[in-house]
């Protein structure tokens, strides 16, 4: 007689896959679903007036060229906050994935800029980069450099940039770690012994193994840059100067909750909720086809 | 049913009300967004209340920033539970009082409350701000404060300007400035904080221009912002070509940049009369504030400036019982030496007219003029049309709006004239919205 190994029935699957199930349709598809609600509505702050107003959200959105930019803004502050923490990552888990002294206490210290929530990150930056009272803004400012975030899109850009790579790095650094330490000794000793040098080691290698980690780490890094980053935005910036630190998703936060313009806002979240799933659904099906698991 | 039998019945249901026996005390929650010293104001003003009757209990609630603590307001209130008070920006003004059905005017709550109520009792250039253009009260004033000139002292004697008379007018302080930065205040010679509040709603009230039309919003939701031009385009245009020298420097849109002052890094500084606190407590050199400047070739200016600040707003459904502890609440509040002891420990504006005649009379300017300089300006001229404040929907979004096009203009994007187009056509676009939600 053969053992089953799978479950007769229905009501077992389901019920293991309810809990599960349930939060994402309480934490996902309802409030998802609202925001779709609320983007065809146009209410007062309150909620006194109600009007369905079909696309009428949604034409205002894209006539303003407001929004076009959030996107040029968008596409800059995520590229370089992906690349950037993504190989400065990568760079310090190779370093300390090595023989040396203290290995522990510098893994430590990398990983801990993870518990900092994003606003207090914004406010550690900004007290180092503000023009009158960061002392390392000072320092640029005696070296002769024009550095002014208040007005230069540019300078406040950097900041931004900076700000939420920082707070990525950590992340990043620990799923690297322990995507290098997983990869077999035996291989990197073979290598070796046929003469091959360190770096080309890494590309032969170690990154080609290091591959799955690496993809799902562009995945869940644009997912961060896309989502959560505004509370870094809110307190380096604010979305300025002239809207040029302006992304998405901080447009999302400043018109819903700022300017209670909760249709207009619930619209552009239904815009940046349709972005990211095409974006995931891209990188599934043509980069993860250079992924060798 | 008829409208007599209505009244009887609104009458009976407040007598039983009123008859009922003195059980528990009744609990008004008053929600604010005060921090520090401020905040020991609220709840020291809460405990002298409930020490002085046993009917009513004020539960202060600290619930945030202002837009914070209005917004915690409408998600209470779209949840049903709304606090009986809230502390309001003068900025979600227009907003609270579009909401019909979810605000109690204050002139109302009192009059239906019996308590002994005279709107011409208070400063009119601060209570004018929070009526309708009828002079009915909509919202309590609590903190109030207006625009003024803060200015350092030793540095103006280190440039060899007269530090006992400031700047009065505009051409005298970008020359001050100039001054100031050859005398080594080279990276600001003066600044502002509030960007808009200062360079549009105030300089508009000072020179007598409107921001708006249909009374700068006064007089209807149906209002249009027409500043791309007179006063608003040529102080632009000045402060544009002083940024690019740095007498001017720009600090940002609030007052995260009021620390440029008392550091002692801009000489001058436009910002609210409620930094006196803030520069008493850490400003190291002697300093002083004046009144802001004006262009004397716009005729009639000075005006008079307007308020900023917050008010207290009453929200609606609530029992007849809780509205009459409410506004006992506000009389409690409006008594003049409590306004008096308000305003000279804390520097907020009295909202009285016995309480200002009192302070002036005790000699008290004479020590502290600083505390009287935004209240020369509110009191400078009868408000008109133009000066009585402004009254805007989505002016928190707009206000964001408007910041962005100025520093455009500063940063050589945009010339002056097209931000000003661009802050008005695109303000506009937001009052249509807000007239369309609002109007009915």
């Amino acid at each position: 007689m053969q053992k089953n190994a799978y479950f007769r029935g229905l009501t077992i699957p389901f019920l293991l896959l309810a809990p599960q199930l349930a939060i994402t349709v309480v934490f996902f598809y309802w409030p998802a679903s609202q925001a779709v609600w609320q983007s065809f509505l146009l209410q007062d702050a309150f909620g006194i007036s109600t009007d369905f107003v079909w696309f009428e959200n949604y034409q205002r959105l894209f006539a303003d060229p407001g929004y076009y930019k959030a996107f040029v803004n968008t596409a800059i502050f995520s590229t370089f906050v992906c690349v950037l923490s993504l190989s400065i990552a990568l760079l310090f888990a190779v370093m300390a994935d090595r023989q040396i002294r203290g290995a522990e206490v510098y893994k430590t210290l990398l990983i801990w800029p993870y518990a900092v929530a994003p606003a207090i990150a914004g406010v550690l930056w900004i007290f180092m980069f503000d023009p009158s009272l960061g002392m390392l803004a000072r320092a640029l400012q005696s070296a002769g450099v024009a550095w002014n975030p208040r007005l230069n899109g540019n300078d406040a850009m950097t900041l931004v940039v900076l700000a939420a790579t920082w707070k990525q790095i950590s992340y990043n650094f620990l799923f690297f770690l322990a995507g290098l330490q997983s990869i077999p000794k035996s291989v990197i000793e073979a290598a070796v012994i046929d003469g091959a040098r360190p770096w080309r080691r890494f590309w032969t290698i170690v990154f080609p193994l290091l591959s799955p980690t690496t993809f799902f780490l562009l995945v869940v890094n644009i997912v961060y840059v896309f989502f959560d980053t505004f509370g870094i935005i809110d307190t380096v910036t604010g979305g300025g100067p002239s809207g040029q630190t302006e992304t998405l998703v901080y447009k999302v936060y400043s018109d819903g909750k700022g300017g209670s313009n909760l249709g207009g806002s619930a619209a552009q979240s239904v815009v940046l909720l349709v972005m990211v799933i095409a974006m995931t659904a891209v990188q599934f099906r043509f980069i993860e086809r250079k992924v060798n698991y | 049913m008829t409208v007599k039998s209505r009244i009887l019945m609104s009458v009976a249901a407040f007598t039983l009300a009123g008859a009922a026996p003195a059980m528990a005390q009744t609990e008004l929650q008053w929600w604010h967004a005060m921090t520090g010293a401020n905040n020991d104001v609220v709840v020291k003003l809460a405990e002298e209340f409930n020490a002085s009757q046993k009917d009513f209990k004020v539960v202060p609630a600290y619930k945030g920033s202002y837009a914070d603590t209005l917004n915690a307001g409408i998600a209470a209130f779209r949840a049903g539970n709304a606090p009986h008070i809230m502390q309001v920006f003068e900025v979600g003004t227009a907003t609270m009082m579009s909401a019909k059905g979810a605000i109690k005017p204050v002139q109302d709550l009192m009059k239906e409350a019996g308590e002994t109520f005279d709107p011409k009792s208070y400063l009119p250039a601060i209570t004018g701000y929070y009526s309708t253009t009828k002079g009915e009260m909509l919202s309590f004033p609590f903190n109030s404060s207006s625009t003024v000139m803060w200015y350092n002292k030793d540095a103006f004697k280190k440039a060899g300007l007269n530090a006992d008379a400031a700047p009065k007018t505009w051409p005298e302080v970008f020359d001050a400035a100039k001054k100031l930065k050859s005398a080594g205040y080279d990276k600001c010679g003066f600044s502002n904080g509030w960007v808009t509040w200062v360079n549009i709603e105030q300089l508009g009230a000072w020179h007598n221009e409107p921001v708006g039309t249909k009374s700068n919003g006064f007089e209807g939701f149906d209002t249009e912002f027409v500043f791309n031009k007179g006063v608003f385009l040529k102080h632009l245009t000045n402060l544009v070509e002083a940024q690019k020298d740095k007498t001017y420097d720009y600090s940002g849109r609030t007052n995260t940049g009021e620390g440029r002052f008392t550091s002692g890094e801009c000489p001058i500084f436009l910002t609210s009369s409620a930094f006196f606190g803030n520069v008493r407590a850490n400003a190291k050199f002697e300093w002083a504030n004046a009144p802001m400047p004006y262009y004397p070739d716009v005729q009639g200016a000075p005006q008079n400036s307007i308020i900023g600040g917050a008010s207290l707003w009453v929200m609606g459904g609530k029992k007849a019982d809780e509205y009459k502890g409410v506004a006992k609440f506000f009389s409690f509040l409006s008594d003049v030496d409590r306004q008096v002891k308000l305003h000279t420990e804390s520097g907020y504006l009295p909202i009285t007219k016995a309480a200002y005649e009192k302070v002036k009379a005790s000699g008290f300017y004479k020590d502290k003029p600083f505390l009287e300089t935004p209240l020369l300006e509110l009191n400078n001229k009868e408000p008109t049309a133009n000066s009585r404040g402004v009254r805007f929907g989505s002016l928190v979004q707009i206000r964001d709006i408007w910041a962005e096009e100025i520093e455009a203009a500063l940063n050589g994007q945009k010339t002056p004239k097209a931000a000003l187009d661009a802050a008005t056509e695109r303000g506009n676009a937001m009052l249509r919205q807000f007239e369309r939600t609002a109007a009915r």
